[in-house]
């Protein structure tokens, strides 16, 4: 059985949106941070690519591109243990209270 | 989910700063979890500000420019197509193009018989040290389920007229094996320069939804 992702052939009548896209600082510094990470070989493409891949599938069509990066790449630190994940919550509330 | 301004805001600056961010962005949930990740990352020494930096510079400088170098040298030099064809790697290389990982690419030449149009159907496989990040509709769901079994469908959207006597060949990209699209050059351009020529082909043309612009008259 193939996963969400697994596009091809798929029945879809949407027109596709030629609208240019504009980065979010979030999204560069997402990018950057997954380039940052294989370079040092903290993680791998194929890893990223699972990691969104299991993303559920009502979830996988709700989320942009590069919210499935962000999720995907959270799901990785914290199963390879260099992140907690009650510490990312921490520390998104504190920038919640940080940055208003 | 409550998004903010930043702006107007009573912060300190605590040394937590993000440089390149904009002061007024609106900070989603999924953007603090970001950066969450981000200054957590920092602190433990895992990976620094200066790092993300230097990758966040290094893909604003990649753009379809890099691959329209590489297709106006093939089309004024019929040696250097061939070996851009036969080891695409190696000639990417001769003009200051190094691969970035492991994924090796591909180069298809569109010819009057064979036109092949690029699609990633699980994602967004692309060839970005040669077109930079790839657009939205390149990671659309619509593009990625219906290229493979409407091909000139697809491509009429894009205004793109395929004729029916020209094969058309879609080719699925992998983590492993990227594609860039040799376009046609076009007609009328045989007195023109590399630069000239650079010009005339866009990201599109080397994706396949398109073709290199006619010179203006």
């Amino acid at each position: 059985m193939s996963g969400v992702h697994d596009m091809g052939g798929r029945p879809n009548d949407d027109p596709i949106d030629q609208s240019e896209h504009v980065f979010s600082d979030w999204e560069r510094h997402t990018h950057a941070m997954v380039g940052a990470l294989r370079e040092k070989r903290i993680i791998t493409t194929d890893e990223l690519r699972r990691g969104i891949e299991s993303i559920a599938p009502e979830e996988y069509g709700k989320l942009s591109y590069y919210e499935r990066w962000a999720a995907s790449l959270e799901t990785l630190l914290v199963e390879k243990g260099l992140l907690a994940q009650d510490e990312i919550d921490a520390r998104a509330e504190a920038l919640r209270e940080r940055w208003g | 989910m409550s998004t903010h301004t930043h702006q107007g805001h009573d912060h300190a600056h605590d040394g937590h700063e993000h440089e390149g961010m904009l002061e007024d962005v609106e900070l989603s949930e999924r953007a603090r979890r970001v950066l969450a990740m981000e200054e957590l990352l920092a602190e433990k020494g895992v990976i620094g500000a200066s790092e993300v930096q230097r990758l966040i510079d290094f893909q604003g400088a990649r753009s379809p420019v890099d691959g329209a170098r590489v297709v106006a040298r093939a089309w004024t030099d019929p040696d250097y197509k061939r070996r851009l064809l036969a080891d695409p790697e190696a000639a990417l290389l001769e003009l200051g193009y190094p691969l970035v990982g492991s994924a090796k690419l591909a180069v298809l030449e569109n010819t009057d018989a064979v036109h092949h149009l690029v699609v990633c159907t699980l994602c967004s496989c692309y060839p970005t040290s040669l077109l930079g990040l790839p657009p939205d509709w390149y990671k659309s769901f619509a593009y990625r389920s219906r290229a493979v079994v409407d091909p000139r469908g697809v491509m009429r959207e894009f205004g793109l007229d395929v004729g029916d006597g020209v094969e058309v060949r879609v080719v699925d990209s992998t983590a492993d094996l990227r594609y860039l699209v040799l376009p046609q050059r076009p007609t009328g351009t045989e007195g023109m320069s590399e630069d000239e020529l650079i010009a005339l082909v866009t990201r599109d043309s080397m994706v396949g939804v398109g073709v290199a612009l006619a010179p203006v008259a």
